[in-house]
């Protein structure tokens, strides 16, 4: 599952039959420090999330299963509204291999702009209008 | 899923014989602000996506959930025609 943000919503008319009363959502892939990454995508959505909000999603065959009994033909879904996203510094000491580091962070983990800085605390924007 | 634009279509006569009577069309990806993104995709249209429209396109073992993609030997399927995105 990854990390993402709610970035806008997509309508359609002319749509599969399983789709129908679906809210279909653009995610932009957030990394664990809240930044940026990747391209957007399109999510179905079962759990009301709003704009600006901070979800994880699923990819695969799984996306499909919030809906069923019905076979809804989605291969990426918004299961679940994030509250916080806490990295601890162990975690990204591991993850941190010097010199592969990019500047931006944006292949990884952000570096913690100081050493005592114990984690990292991923706000998420309050519950935003719904699309 | 993914945004698309479909740019053309594909015939072909010898294939499996469960992809008889279904249209393929070969998409370009886009972003949400129709930016074309790398790269091209045959996709089955089971909503009747025409030339030049933004259509939403699913990709995998997810698509054979599309209506009459039921053991259809394909991964990629037109499952939406866009009317409108609204960034925020």
């Amino acid at each position: 599952m990854y990390l993402g943000r709610v970035a806008g919503c997509v309508w359609a008319t002319a749509k599969d039959p399983n789709l129908a009363g679906l809210r279909l959502l653009v995610i932009q892939p957030l990394t664990p420090a809240g930044k940026d990454t990747g391209k957007r995508v399109l999510c179905t959505d079962c759990t009301g999330a709003g704009a600006g909000e901070t979800v994880y999603w699923t990819r695969g065959k799984e996306a499909s299963f919030p809906f069923l009994p019905v076979e809804v033909p989605t291969d990426m879904t918004v299961v679940g509204i994030v509250d916080s996203v806490e990295i601890p510094q162990a975690a990204e000491t591991v993850t941190e291999t010097p010199g592969t580091a990019t500047p931006a962070g944006a292949a990884g983990l952000e570096t913690a702009p100081t050493a005592p800085a114990p984690k990292i605390q991923a706000k998420t924007p309050p519950r935003g209008r719904k699309c | 899923m993914i945004l698309a634009r479909v740019v053309g279509s594909l015939v072909a006569t010898r294939k499996d014989s469960r992809l008889e009577g279904k249209k393929l069309l070969i998409l370009k990806p886009i972003s949400p602000d129709g930016k074309d993104e790398a790269g091209y995709v045959i996709s089955v249209d089971t909503v009747g996506a025409g030339y030049r429209e933004r259509v939403i396109a699913v990709a995998g073992s997810s698509a054979r959930m599309a209506e009459g993609c039921k053991d259809l030997p394909i991964d990629s399927a037109i499952v939406g025609i866009v009317d409108d995105i609204r960034l925020d």
